[in-house]
């Protein structure tokens, strides 16, 4: 498809009229103004909130956010606005377009009402902070940071995500719908878990926030619970 | 029943035998018309190092892998459906293994696949691969091809079986769409025109198969003489290829030749940018072709005689559609592309005078606001501008409104388009 300039440039006609500035005024040759196309779903700024559906991008590791846009274009993960959206860009690209959203340092939404009763509450915050060992499942913390903030170098956070995200990704993963790079340690976890477990553990983790500022932890110097190909060179 | 009648019937089916059976050696004929006996061949020896190359940059203004590669595939393994009003056709494996792939073909047998389209077993090859247009390659290009096809790696991966309906499914069938429409042909140096003039008829008719697109089909997805270049619907109904016989649509006649090389390099010019298949065509393919190449079919296509679109129909608009467009233009739409749809140079598209919103067919406006994206990311613009998809967050209703809006403002006057409308695009 070709697309035409029309004939009349507009500032003059803009000057002239003298009533307020043009809607275009704020447009910029930057990378902001590129990734203009991602907020109407992720929120402005890529800071979605809890509520709804889209996660929230802004300040996730860049290798978290580039091995996610190349699931995407390379179909181990289904989602068709991002499959269209990402057919035709270049890995450089993508890298900084990762880059661009993990630098983001943006404030959370605040804290909410868990929704949960007191034993699913208790079933949630131990399997985060402790796991169950006698099922191999590792607590959430032990990959994701203590702050659950994420981890370099491809550890996303999980705090704020909207429920219904963290189902859905834990639910595709069960079912193969959701994939990473072999091993894939997330499939592994969430076929682990009962449908209650994601549930609750789903719910507690969106209901929490975190200080502006919180930055993903370092790299592990330990070998992590299970082995992870998205966070393997 | 008399000796008579009977008599009179046996004639009557004699004589409908018999055209069927004319009928059947015509259809018969015309499909290997032409043809030279393909000796059992030998599958040829490497060839070099130059030749090669040359077929590997045939491969990219072939857009080979544009098909025979799926998303996450391996490069040239095949795999991808071609959506078609008959059904979908898988694109086949043409990487040298030899259970899968075409690794015991001989050069000529991947000739006339190219030149005739059959298959080495002989089987007659479904028009999806747009041998209408290869045909016009010549063979020592049809070589080059094969060399660099022979040097890729091989990859074990069974084709996938096409989806067709019946009868559409049949050789038979195949066979009367080929005498119907299709001729081997042999591309033919027009000497009053220049040498550049040539090779960029030949890119366009050859191997850059523009015309399997940009061209009008009919019921049977065949084309003509009449159609060829005048738009048309894609195969698979999704957006509409637009006529490059007037400048109206997509035709370039009267554009600085500069501007087009660079829309074809780069998927941006200053007043321009490519969008839905015309973006996979350029991201992996045309970006990598020479300027010399670009320019040459530059020329070509500017001296496509101009065919003018019927007038579009002018339907009255509907006030109250009308104004609630204008609102989501200025909620969603504005902050880019401006309060008079003037744009932004070299960033957004003006949307005043814009080719693509005035086309008849409103299939590309509907697509572009519906599933956004961005201009490819290639070597001259790596990093694109790029729309969200507002199919995310607009209904039917909001879409065919805005859609309005933008098709009858600042002095455009195509016609309106109604959410039922809207919801036909797929």
């Amino acid at each position: 498809m070709l697309v035409l300039l029309g004939a009349a440039p507009a500032a003059s006609a803009q000057a002239a009229e003298g009533v307020r500035p043009n809607s275009t005024a704020k447009v910029t040759d930057s990378m902001a103004q590129r990734m203009q196309a991602c907020v109407v779903c992720h929120g402005k700024e890529g800071r979605a909130t809890n509520d709804g559906y889209f996660p929230r991008i802004a300040g996730k590791p860049q290798g978290y956010l580039f091995n996610q846009l190349k699931n995407f274009k390379d179909g181990r993960r289904h989602n068709q606005a991002m499959s269209h959206l990402l057919q035709h860009m270049s890995d450089d690209y993508l890298r900084d377009i990762a880059r661009y959203f993990s630098e983001l340092d943006l404030p959370y939404p605040p804290a909410r009402a868990l929704g949960l009763g007191a034993e699913q509450q208790q079933l949630a915050q131990s399997l985060v902070l402790k796991g169950d060992a006698d099922r191999k499942i590792p607590a959430c913390v032990a990959c994701h940071g203590d702050n659950m903030a994420g981890r370099l170098p491809a550890m996303p956070g999980l705090l704020t995500l909207p429920s219904d995200y963290l189902i859905g990704q834990l639910g595709a993963w069960r079912t193969g719908q959701r994939k990473a790079k072999e091993p894939d340690c997330m499939a592994e976890v969430a076929r682990r878990l009962s449908a209650d477990e994601v549930g609750a553990v789903a719910r507690w983790l969106s209901a929490q926030t975190l200080p502006l500022g919180t930055k993903p932890a370092a790299a592990s110097t330990e070998p992590l619970p299970l082995r992870c190909g998205s966070g393997e060179p | 029943m008399t000796t008579k009648l009977l008599g009179r019937r046996l004639k009557g089916a004699l004589a409908a035998l018999t055209i069927l059976a004319t009928f059947a050696a015509l259809v018969a004929w015309r499909n290997v018309a032409g043809e030279a006996r393909i000796e059992p061949g030998a599958v040829q020896a490497p060839a070099s190092d130059g030749v090669i190359a040359r077929g590997a940059y045939l491969a990219r203004a072939g857009n080979c892998i544009g098909c025979h590669t799926t998303a996450a595939g391996q490069a040239f393994a095949g795999g991808r459906g071609v959506d078609t009003p008959f059904g979908v056709v898988y694109a086949p494996n043409i990487t040298p293994d030899d259970q899968t792939g075409i690794g015991t073909w001989s050069s000529a047998e991947f000739w006339r696949a190219m030149h005739h389209g059959r298959s080495k077993s002989g089987r007659l090859l479904y028009p999806a691969f747009p041998y209408p247009s290869f045909t016009n390659v010549t063979r020592e290009d049809s070589d080059a091809l094969y060399a660099y096809l022979r040097s890729v790696k091989p990859v074990g991966q069974p084709n996938l079986e096409h989806g067709l309906r019946f009868p559409y499914d049949t050789q038979a069938a195949l066979a009367v769409w080929r005498a119907l429409y299709f001729r081997p042909g042999e591309f033919a140096a027009e000497p009053k025109q220049s040498a550049e003039w040539n090779r960029g008829k030949y890119l366009v008719q050859g191997l850059g198969h523009c015309a399997a697109c940009h061209s009008g089909r009919n019921f049977l997805g065949g084309t003509s003489l009449k159609t060829e270049f005048a738009g048309g619907l894609m195969p698979d109904a999704t957006w509409y290829a637009p006529s490059l016989a007037t400048p109206k649509e997509a035709g370039v006649q009267g554009w600085p030749k500069s501007e087009v090389v660079r829309l074809l390099k780069t998927g941006v010019s200053e007043h321009a940018s490519v969008a839905g298949p015309m973006a996979e065509v350029v991201f992996s393919s045309t970006q990598y072709l020479t300027d010399q190449d670009l320019d040459a079919m530059t020329q070509f296509l500017a001296s496509l005689p101009v065919k003018q679109p019927e007038p579009a129909k002018t339907d009255r608009v509907d006030a109250g559609g009308f104004a609630r467009g204008g609102k989501v233009y200025e909620a969603q739409c504005a902050s880019c592309h401006g309060d008079r749809g003037e744009g932004v140079p070299n960033i957004y598209p003006a949307l005043a005078g814009n080719r693509a919103v005035n086309l008849g067919s409103y299939d590309n406006l509907v697509q572009v606001i519906r599933h956004g994206g961005f201009a490819p990311a290639t070597a001259g613009n790596p990093a694109p501008f790029g729309m969200p998809p507002f199919g995310q967050t607009l209904n039917n209703s909001d879409l065919a409104a805005v859609v309005t809006y933008i098709r009858r403002s600042w002095g455009n006057a195509a016609a309106p388009v109604s959410s039922l409308e809207v919801l036909r695009v797929e």
